[in-house]
């Protein structure tokens, strides 16, 4: 090992209930590609913010040691200067400003008292040539996909003239390409001697472009291996993550299909009065009992908006088309009607659309049920924790209470929590809109495992993902989705990622 | 030390619930101190009350107003407006009282609706089309009493919600000089609230979830028990419990039920917290914000029917800045601006703090550019308190 830029000794980190890191080391050596995994709510984010200041000196014990020297910052300000920079698992960008406002964004470059635009734009030009971002400076950042505002972010943390960069599951929510650029992006970094700290769900990625890997798990750190040239395989690094053997991460699934038709869609068509355009065109396919279909496609292929438009088209869109359940021909007004025709989305957002971070996880999982438990409109209190703590268990949500609130779980553990809420809703026909995201392999698993029994027990699946190993995984039948319309069904005998690729790229 | 650790570690655990109460507490014993003990007199506690009651009631609807992420700066002079209303409907037209009361009701609850139309239906923020409101209601104000001025009701019946006091019982030798049936009503709320208390702590753990020590579960029922107790005690060496107190209480119970025990209230705080969620929940986030205003102008239609009937006639300034005491009450009682956070009993406590510092002062002497000053200060440093030790508790 190259002598290391950081050194983290004894970290303990607790929380009201929670010891979220516990005696963790963690060494990173000069100009390597460090790899952080773990489970759910190991304490890979918790760790990353000690390190970058988030939780200020004093809030933590233990020692950090960066560039030689111990490190007692009290924000993330300190950090900034000392050479380490942070992307969050959310995105922090202000998506009204533009692209050079947001690189340069509190630390502006100044001309006296006033900030120096010209050599704003200038500079943000530069900064986007070298992380190979095509657009222009002056657009606003809302206007960017997902894939490029994680460029920008890099761009700002460039700006910054950083030596430790720390990625927190930055490629969660990008599509294949736009993974692929990042990683080769972060390649060319470290060459021009950037040191990395990646964190990550997607070990197929971490294997390939790590040069070492450490593992936590429950805030402990289990093992830090050397993964240069392929010398760690996925089922070793499975092994260390969860503390037991999985096989296939993808359960065995018995045919459960029925004949019966429980949804059908017909020429469905979707106007975006917003967007100004359609974002379906014509769209048919069917659902039947027992099966799980996936929706392939690319990230922004409509599939999400699908999904929206029949669950009671909260948006909305102008419609036309006709869509049944069980037979019967539908309109619903409002999620609402949905809710009742027994349906439920699990939404792939979950902070913005899914989940209420204030309050508690009981209180999140019974939201769209509550009904269910409540007496001439008056709630069961004593119910509900009942009804948390199963979901709780059943699910394996970390986490030392249902009353805590949902916004202080890890992101895994939140995806549980918007789960359960729609189990609790007890659907028959279930949407599942990219239902792994950020989610760690065992927990892939046990919520694979779910799947399965529910269509075992005669509930129908629509399950929408970006992954294809998944789709391919899970399926009894996919639809791949491009544009806004569904550009091919396959039945999974038939079903490759090749072909897939070809109809979601046509 | 065992129940003094479990006391401690309880009360820093609940510091922002039990910190409006301590702060209550401390402003009354100040007042008490500087007044030389007129402060906590039954004739000024009885009034003191008497004039948080049209605040109050503000207070409580602009809570839900404030916790489903909108504002209503039109109360305070619908409330004014409302109060010509009730007095034209009785002295001019000579409508009975139990004719006007509802009917008056009723308008601001469709007051509330066409707020909530603005709102909901056309998207205009609501501190805009609040403030449209207000300005609308101000005019209608000093229209429907340009003719007339001041409207001085005389109809005993309407102004006894504002004055009057509960009866009592004869004079049968005991207990001579205190109102027996405002003590018997006080000792009835003890015993209801000791038993709900017993009853919750068991189902509780027959659930096997967590409950207070048996130790602090006691000083709890003992300390609300004094707490009820004294202060219908004081009241009891007056007149009694007046009809304003009786008013506040069955609304501020109803709405406090609403709000923590029922569908509704979740749904509403599911709003607050995350309108896009609460949607794709099955939850009609219009629908709901239609019932919050509705509710805000039926409470504000009260609101003025109290103040009306307290000074037994409608002004042409009613209501002036009434809207901005209950935003303040509700702030101080730990509504988050941010939405989804705030009690009922909270703005509650707000407005008692709000109305003690008036009357306070007042017994003081203190002019009142002075009591501005410190009014303004006392809800920064309630708003203060409660940030901080939000994110401390996080
Ligand atoms: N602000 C907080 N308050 C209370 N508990 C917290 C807080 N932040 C994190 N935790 C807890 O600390 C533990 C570690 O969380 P952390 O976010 O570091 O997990 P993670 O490894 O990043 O997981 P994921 O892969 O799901 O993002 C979890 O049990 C979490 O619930
Ligand atoms: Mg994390």
């Amino acid at each position: 090992m190259n002598t290391p830029i950081l050194e983290m000794k004894n970290i303990v980190k607790e929380f009201p209930g929670v010891k979220a890191l516990n005696n963790v080391s963690f060494q990173v050596a000069e100009g390597e590609i460090h790899c952080l995994v773990g489970e759910n709510g190991a304490g890979k984010s918790t760790l990353m913010k000690v390190l970058s200041g988030v939780y200020p000196h004093g809030s933590y014990s233990g020692e950090i040691l960066f560039a030689g020297q111990e490190q007692t910052f009290s924000g993330i300000h300190d950090s900034e200067i000392a050479g380490i920079a942070i992307i969050y698992q959310e995105l922090a960008l202000v998506p009204e400003m533009t692209v050079y406002e947001n690189i340069f964004l509190g630390h502006e470059l100044r001309n006296g008292p006033l900030v120096d635009w010209n050599e704003t734009i200038k500079q943000a030009g530069e900064m986007l040539r070298k992380v190979k971002l095509n657009v222009n400076p002056a657009a606003k950042v809302k206007e960017l996909g997902v894939g490029k505002q994680q460029l920008v972010e890099i761009a700002k943390a460039l700006s910054k003239n950083v030596k430790l960069l720390i990625l927190d599951e930055p490629t969660a929510a990008l599509n294949e390409d736009d993974s692929e650029n990042l990683l080769n992006l972060l390649r060319e970094l470290r060459d021009n001697g950037v040191t990395c700290i990646l964190i990550s769900h997607k070990l197929k990625e971490v294997l390939a472009i790590a040069d070492s890997i450490t593992v936590l798990r429950d805030g402990q750190t289990i093992c830090t291996l050397d993964a240069k040239g392929g010398k760690v395989s996925e089922q070793v690094l499975i092994k260390h993550m969860v503390g037991r053997e999985i096989d296939n991460i993808y359960p065995a699934r018995k045919n459960t299909r029925a004949d019966q038709t429980v949804l059908e869609v017909k020429n469905w068509s979707a106007y975006d009065p917003k967007l100004g355009r359609y974002v379906l065109k014509d769209v048919s396919f069917n659902i039947k009992k027992g099966e799980i279909v996936g929706f392939a496609g690319l990230m922004g292929s409509g599939r999400t908006e699908l999904a929206l438009s029949i669950f009671g088209n909260s948006v909305g869109y102008q419609l036309s088309g006709e869509f049944y359940i069980n037979g019967q021909k539908q309109d619903f007004g409002h999620p609402q009607n949905a809710i009742q025709a027994k349906m439920a989305y699990v939404t792939e957002d979950r902070k913005a659309k899914g989940l209420i971070l204030i309050q508690d996880i009981k209180q999140n999982i019974t939201l769209a049920n509550l009904r269910e438990i409540a007496n001439n409109g008056v709630v069961d209190g004593n119910a509900e924790v009942k009804i948390a703590n199963e979901y709780k268990s059943s699910l394996n949500i970390k986490t030392p209470s249902v009353e805590q609130k949902v916004g202080n779980l890890s992101g895994g553990n939140q995806q549980k929590v918007s789960l359960a809420k729609w189990l609790f809703a007890k659907p028959d026909i279930l949407i599942l809109d990219e239902p792994t995201r950020g989610i760690d392999v065992g927990a892939k698993f046990e919520i694979y495992t779910i799947m399965t029994r529910l269509v075992e027990q005669g509930m129908s699946i629509i399950m929408i993902s970006s992954e294809l190993p998944e789709v391919l995984g899970m399926s009894d039948r996919i639809y791949i989705v491009s544009s806004g319309k569904i550009t091919g069904e396959l039945p999974i005998e038939e079903a490759t990622q090749e072909k897939i690729m070809h109809l979601a790229t046509n | 030390m065992n129940f003094l650790n479990n006391f401690q570690r309880i009360l820093r655990q609940n510091i922002r619930e039990y910190g409006m109460y301590i702060a209550l507490f401390v402003i009354m014993a100040i007042f008490t101190y500087t007044t030389d003990g007129i402060f906590i007199s039954p004739r000024n506690i009885s009034n003191l009350l008497n004039q948080t009651g049209y605040i109050a009631v503000l207070a409580v609807g602009m809570t839900l107003v404030i916790v489903i992420r909108h504002i209503d700066l039109s109360v305070g002079f619908l409330a004014g407006f409302l109060g010509a209303v009730t007095a034209i409907a009785l002295v001019q037209w000579g409508l009975p009282v139990y004719i006007v009361i509802p009917m008056v009701l009723v308008l601001g609850a469709i007051a509330g609706l066409g707020t909530a139309f603005l709102v909901a239906q056309l998207g205009i923020p609501a501190f805009v089309a609040s403030l449209a409101g207000m300005l609308v209601y101000r005019g209608v104000l000093l229209l429907s009493t340009m003719g007339t001025g001041t409207i001085i009701i005389p109809n005993e019946a309407f102004n006894a919600i504002g004055n009057g006091y509960i009866p009592d019982f004869p004079d049968i030798g005991i207990l001579p000089g205190k109102h027996k049936l405002t003590l018997l009503l006080g000792l009835i709320a003890i015993i209801l609230f000791v038993l709900s208390e017993i009853n919750d702590r068991r189902k509780k753990q027959a659930y096997n979830f967590e409950v207070l020590p048996m130790d602090i579960f006691a000083l709890k029922l003992v300390f609300v028990s004094l707490l009820v107790g004294g202060i219908t005690w004081v009241l009891s060496g007056y007149n009694g419990i007046s009809w304003t107190v009786v008013i506040m209480l069955v609304i501020v119970a109803i709405y406090h039920f609403i709000t923590t025990q029922t569908v509704l209230g979740r749904h509403i705080y599911a709003i607050g917290g995350n309108p896009e969620a609460a949607e794709l929940s099955g939850i009609n986030v219009k629908k709901l914000t239609y019932v919050v205003f509705g509710s805000m102008g039926m409470l504000a239609a009260l609101s003025g029917i109290l103040f009306t009937s307290r000074l037994q006639s409608a002004t042409t300034t009613a209501g002036t800045l009434f809207e901005l005491d209950a935003i303040a009450a509700a702030y101080i009682g730990g509504v988050s601006a941010a939405g989804g956070v705030g009690k009922v009993l909270g703005s509650i406590i707000g407005a008692l703090v709000m109305t003690s510092l008036t009357s306070g002062m007042n017994l003081m002497g203190i002019d009142s550019s002075l009591q501005y000053i410190v009014r303004g200060a006392v809800l920064v440093a309630a708003v203060v308190f409660d940030v901080t030790t939000r994110s401390r508790g996080k």
